[in-house]
């Protein structure tokens, strides 16, 4: 009945998940139970949890990318504690539970606080950017975002009941094969995975066809802003690798779940071919996390240099080579693994090639700068920041690029100081940079400018402290994922990085009291021009928070930099006194589909997981049954008449007007 | 497809495309004409499978022939990918597609038969473990 399921997958001898899963349950029913009491429901409920406006799922993505990223960071610190005490001794953490905690931490973070994180800033701002009301496919849009809940929660479902995967971030086979994996673990992290990777490839669909299709008049491609350039680009190799997870991960569990033979040791399974697959969409998806954060530093350096980009189309053009390039180094993660010297030299080389058009776009962000009126806000921090940082998390990159120095350093702590520099010192700054800067314009009032640059330059010194003794652990010839060690000489360095983990907790706790500053000084830090940061793309030109249909008009773009542009023309004219001609707008319906669907996949999941197969079919019929439903619908879009829309957008004018003291004017 | 360019309706229509205001009638045609060609080639890959009328050797290359003809057939008749203007992202989109599949195929092939050539033969592997 309960398949796999009873008491005994608790774990109630450790005391660590249990008690951090039992805070977490009181939390999570403690804040369920005050929206309740509070009478909040409908609203949550209305304009949250069955929205289809892109803005409100793009800032869903982004809390829950937030949220998550607590998550990872308290399994970062507990592997720091751990290394650092685990000298001659077992540490604290027993290994079966230290290797679910690195799994666990490269999970969520890849995928449950880099991924959401950008794809959330995508979707908040790139139809913004375009000049358009929505995305291409608002319900789709929503069902991608909650499908994607989905996989947090089971992975979060597996500090309770039962265990995560002991495997590492990727389950390498044959470890993560039945006969060495026999637990559930390695279920839990494919059927989130597989969850949230259609979840993912739909956003991907979405934000593809919306660049592709849904653009204001006047905006070509060679005047759209970088980030929507770098969203394309990112989502076009969502569209072409995403496939390639899901395939190689449905290999895997038909391994599990019926026997079959493609990466076992024994009946001609390859595990190597799991290899190849599992980093043919790795690769990639490193670009994909990382390209959008390129565009978040372009729109960010250029806004705070008071300059147009420098060397656009060369952007451009090296945006789409990285996008075509990432396709062909994937074999440079295993040039250990039993390739010859040929096949790893044209994937050395390759993996060396495409370190150049990334070279290119840090030239251009300098010379942006160079000459500009440069504005220290925190966005630009953080894209300083990230120059330095990816600089050497770039040239270490070419260093492990070169096969003869790979051999060495495979699997040390160097290859991990090397990939950490390159996602925190890339990635995760590109969101932080992108949450301070667009976080005015999703909710009307600006962050609290010197908590935020604290909580930046906590990170920052953090990150350095943390990671580069790994660097010297490498050379040291320490590998990576040891519960603990017997080498003197390794453990100061050890030491160090925890306290660089200490200054990086630090700075998370200045970037959560900058949130709840700003929100409670909220009325101080109101931006009520739309454009706090003096702008130059077209998200800073409608109101902050935008109205649900984003702009009143279409706006028409004339060239680059559309919004300085009609600013520039509006200061010669004095705005614009003509009135435009409003007319209805259709916007489409919220839908709870994307709720309900991921309702049904979360237990068609925890079933599939524990082999409990009546409520694998409840969830898969449940899940069609929401779908059909969907397709069958009849009214599908609502209307905004003119006369609401005048009212709203008269209203923003008339605000910037006073601002701007031309209250009297006509 | 042919005659399309005949009838009064299709003023300005690139090979390929559907007949959207030709009426049913005509689209109808056009996704006949599809099935007739891919049960054509399909039938055809079948019998040359098994026939001993042409050159042995050929019989490999010829199906590969016919199963590019019959992706083609399938990319006009069904999917509508054609040169009209209006075309270009599906055209880019499919290119892409093609490229990265070609990449990600042919690279595996590559790697697996390089790792499986750099392999030990079996039993010298037994004869190190022993």
């Amino acid at each position: 009945m309960l398949g796999k399921l009873g008491w005994s997958v608790i774990p109630f001898d450790q005391p660590i998940p249990l008690l951090v899963g039992a805070v977490v349950l009181v939390v999570i029913l403690g804040v369920i139970a005050w929206v309740i009491v509070a009478g909040h429901l409908p609203y949550l409920w209305r304009e949250w949890i069955t929205s289809v406006d892109h803005k409100r799922i793009g800032v869903m993505y982004t809390l829950l990318a937030m949220v998550m990223l607590l998550r990872g960071f308290s399994d970062a610190i507990m592997m720091r504690a751990q290394q650092a005490i685990a000298y001659h001794s077992n540490g604290y953490l027993p290994p079966e539970h230290f290797n679910q905690i690195f799994s666990a931490h490269g999970t969520i973070m890849i995928f449950f606080v880099g991924m959401p994180f950008v794809i959330g800033l995508m979707n908040l701002v790139v139809p913004l950017q375009l000049g358009v009301r929505d995305v291409a496919f608002p319900t789709l849009n929503s069902v991608g975002f909650w499908l994607t809940a989905t996989g947090a929660l089971l992975v979060n479902i597996s500090l309770v009941v039962g265990e995560f995967a002991r495997t590492g971030w990727l389950p390498y086979p044959p470890l993560s094969e039945l006969t060495y994996s026999p637990g559930v673990g390695v279920d839990y992290y494919l059927w989130s995975l597989e969850i949230s990777g259609v979840g993912t490839l739909v956003a991907g669909i979405n934000l593809v066809t919306t660049v592709l299709k849904l653009r204001t008049k006047g905006m070509t491609y060679l005047r759209m802003p970088m980030f929507c350039w770098t969203t394309l680009a990112s989502n076009l190799l969502i569209v072409a690798a995403f496939p390639i997870l899901t395939a190689t991960l449905a290999m895997l569990i038909l391994d599990r779940y019926f026997g079959f033979h493609f990466f076992t040791n024994e009946a001609g399974g390859n595990v190597m071919m799991f290899m190849n697959l599992i980093w043919a969409w790795g690769h990639p998806e490193v670009y994909i996390l990382v390209l959008p954060a390129f565009g978040i530093f372009s729109e960010v350096v250029s806004t705070f240099s008071c300059k147009p980009l420098f060397g656009y189309r060369s952007m451009v053009l090296a945006t789409m080579a990285i996008c075509l390039i990432s396709f062909m180094v994937w074999l440079h993660h295993f040039f250990t693994m039993g390739a010859g010297p040929d096949v790893n030299a044209i994937f050395g080389i390759a993996s060396m090639i495409i370190a150049v058009p990334t070279g290119v776009k840090i030239y251009n962000w300098l010379f942006t700068m160079y000459g500009g009126r440069i504005r220290f806000a925190t966005p630009m921090m953080w894209s300083i920041g990230f120059m330095v940082t990816f600089i050497i998390g770039g040239l270490t990159g070419v260093l492990v690029a070169v096969p003869p120095a790979d051999f060495l350093l495979h699997n040390s702590l160097f290859l991990v100081a090397h990939f950490h520099n390159v996602i925190i010192g890339g990635v995760l700054f590109g969101a932080f940079a992108g949450y301070n800067y667009w976080f005015p314009k999703a909710f009307g009032f600006r962050l609290h400018e010197g908590l935020g640059k604290a909580a930046f330059w906590f990170w920052l010194s953090g990150f350095y402290l943390a990671f580069m003794p790994l660097y010297a652990l490498g050379f040291l010839g320490m590998t990576r994922r040891m519960q603990h060690y017997d080498v003197a000489q390794w453990r100061p360095w050890l030491i160090a990085a925890a306290f660089g983990a200490m200054l990086i907790l630090i700075g998370i706790i200045f970037q959560v009291a900058q949130l709840i500053v700003s929100i409670r000084r909220r009325a101080e830090l109101r931006d009520r021009t739309g454009d706090p940061w003096d702008g130059r793309s077209l998200e800073w030109a409608t109101a902050s928070p935008p109205p649900v249909f984003n702009f009143a008009i279409s706006p028409n773009v004339t060239g680059e930099d559309a919004y300085w542009a009609i600013k520039a023309h509006a200061k010669q004219q004095d705005l614009e006194k003509r009135e435009p001609d409003y007319v209805d707008i259709e916007m489409p319906r919220n839908s709870p589909t994307g709720f309900v669907c991921a309702f049904f996949a979360t237990v068609m999941g925890f079933a599939l997981i524990w082999h409990i197969w009546w409520m694998v079919a409840v969830g898969g019929v449940g899940a069609f049954a929401t779908f059909v439903a969907f397709a069958w619908r009849d009214h599908d879009e609502y209307v905004i008449p003119a006369a609401e829309v005048a009212r709203i957008d008269r209203a923003i004018i008339a605000e910037r007007r006073a601002l701007l003291g031309l209250a009297g004017s006509p | 497809m042919s005659n399309g360019y005949d009838t009064e309706n299709s003023v300005d229509l690139a090979p390929g495309d559907e007949h959207v205001e030709g009426g049913v009638g005509l689209r109808v045609l056009g996704y006949l004409t599809g099935l007739a060609l891919a049960i054509l080639l399909t039938a055809t890959s079948f019998f040359v499978a098994g026939t001993d009328l042409v050159w042995q050797p050929s019989i490999p290359v010829a199906l590969i022939v016919l199963a590019i003809a019959q992706m083609g057939v399938h990319l006009v008749f069904f999917l509508h990918i054609t040169t009209g203007p209006d075309n270009t992202n599906n055209v880019l989109a499919l290119a892409f597609g093609v490229l990265i599949v070609l990449l990600v195929i042919g690279g595996s092939v590559w790697i697996m038969a390089n790792l499986n050539h750099n392999m030990m033969p079996m039993d010298q592997i037994m004869q190190m473990q022993r």
